[in-house]
């Protein structure tokens, strides 16, 4: 259970900094995951008068501020645009709408959670995270940080020319993912690039990049050992919810179809 | 610590701690419709509607909702009861405890997508658990009250 003992909504970035830095207080985004733990906060920072709720395509990025949710990521037109409706597939398993409606993308990346499915989708992608103290740094680095007291302000993806795919697998519908894979191709420096990024093993999401120049013709045997490749140099664990066996043998079989179907669309 | 929000269309003010949730301070404003389920986001008895957009009023502080609009089933009785008739109709009421949030979810559908297929219906609803219908009698009443709105419309246009 959580107990608050303040409640407070900056008015502006400085503040909400500044009450951050004491160690009992906390920033909330959606209050999704943070209400179910245990904890005694003894100041809660809401970011909501912040202006920290747009999706704003700045010409060679689009910025998604921390406190947009996920179902303004699903619906987001300028996402859909660049890669499909990759994006939109990573959040729609995620409960319902009405959750959507409320967890943020700040909770989601900020909390660095095993399941993420929202990590997993932007790890794979060209993605930085804006920090207020310490700058824009990329999120695979934000990834491996150990948590500190700095306040994250939005999620930036860059605009590139890329291809994407986001599958998961869940015991149920709504359930956590027991794997997610994300992956992504395009030309980087000048060579054909992927991206792979696996989610819920149960750890948090790890990004693995290969140079690897695939033609679209690939056969089927073929693009399955590349696929078995990229899944080997992951590691994995097990829950209740599946072995670190069944979860590499899942993760397998998700990039599999994933790179085929990526290398299909440029047939 | 006070705060003043719009309830059901009328400005309200309520006296509540700083962990309070949305959940309890509508139940304790006379909003019996709002049911506490799971209190862990995942059953969606407890749906609301804030600003126009469903929300699970068990996760949602109620320190944070000063200044919006929040709607209950009370708000909106008579487009409820409508759809309530339908429910009923199929069979898709059992024991009826899930039926506010789900009937608050269905309407917000009904204001957010135009002419929702069944996959679409399905998807939108994943967050309303219901343990006593199986859902096939829920979504058969939810495609005939989208079909008798849209017939509806229809006719009021061609008026």
């Amino acid at each position: 259970m959580i107990t608050i003992g303040n409640y407070v909504k900056p008015k502006t970035l400085e503040e909400a900094y500044e009450l951050n830095q004491a160690r009992s207080s906390r920033v909330m985004g959606g209050m999704m995951w943070m209400r179910l733990g245990n904890a005694r906060v003894k100041t809660l920072i809401d970011l909501s008068d912040l202006g920290l709720d747009q999706i704003e395509d700045e010409g060679n990025v689009i910025k998604i501020g921390a406190m947009c949710t996920l179902r303004q990521i699903e619906q987001c037109q300028a996402l859909k645009d660049l890669y499909g409706d990759g994006i939109a597939e990573s959040v729609r398993h995620i409960v319902g709408v009405q959750f959507r409606n409320q967890a943020t993308i700040g909770g989601s990346i900020y909390g660095r959670f095993g399941f993420s499915d929202v990590l997993t989708a932007f790890l794979a992608l060209d993605t930085f995270v804006e920090l207020y103290e310490g700058g824009t740094i990329r999120l695979s680095e934000f990834v491996r940080r150990r948590r500190d007291k700095d306040i994250l302000l939005s999620v930036i993806v860059r605009k590139s020319k890329r291809k994407f795919r986001y599958e998961s697998i869940r015991q149920t519908k709504t359930d956590f993912p027991v794997i997610a894979c994300s992956v992504v191709t395009g030309i980087v420096h000048g060579q054909e690039t992927w991206y792979f990024s696996v989610g819920a093993r149960p750890m948090k999401a790890a990004l693995l990049e290969k140079k690897w120049e695939i033609p679209p013709d690939a056969s089927e045997e073929t693009i399955a050992e590349y696929a078995k490749q990229a899944a080997s140099e992951f590691t994995y664990g097990s829950n209740m919810r599946g072995s670190a066996g069944y979860r590499k043998h899942l993760a397998e079989v998700l990039i599999r179809r994933e790179m085929m179907s990526i290398l299909a669309e440029g047939r | 610590m006070e705060i003043q929000f719009i309830l059901n269309k009328k400005q309200v003010t309520a006296e509540v701690g700083p962990d309070a949730v949305l959940l309890g301070v509508l139940r304790g404003l006379g909003c019996k419709s709002v049911k506490c389920g799971c209190e862990t986001t995942n059953c969606g008895l407890c749906t609301v509607w804030i600003d126009g957009k469903s929300r699970l009023s068990c996760s949602v502080l109620a320190a944070g909702i000063s200044g919006h609009e929040i709607t209950t089933l009370e708000g909106v009785e008579e487009e409820a009861a409508e759809f309530g008739r339908f429910l009923a109709d199929e069979g898709g009421e059992q024991c009826g405890f899930c039926s506010p949030g789900f009937i608050m979810n269905v309407l917000a559908m009904k204001r957010e997508l135009a002419d929702p297929d069944l996959d679409e219906i399905k998807e939108y609803l994943a967050g309303n658990l219901c343990r006593c219908t199986g859902y096939m009698s829920q979504l058969r009443a939810i495609q005939k009250y989208m079909a008798a709105q849209k017939e509806k419309e229809e006719k009021e246009a061609r008026a």
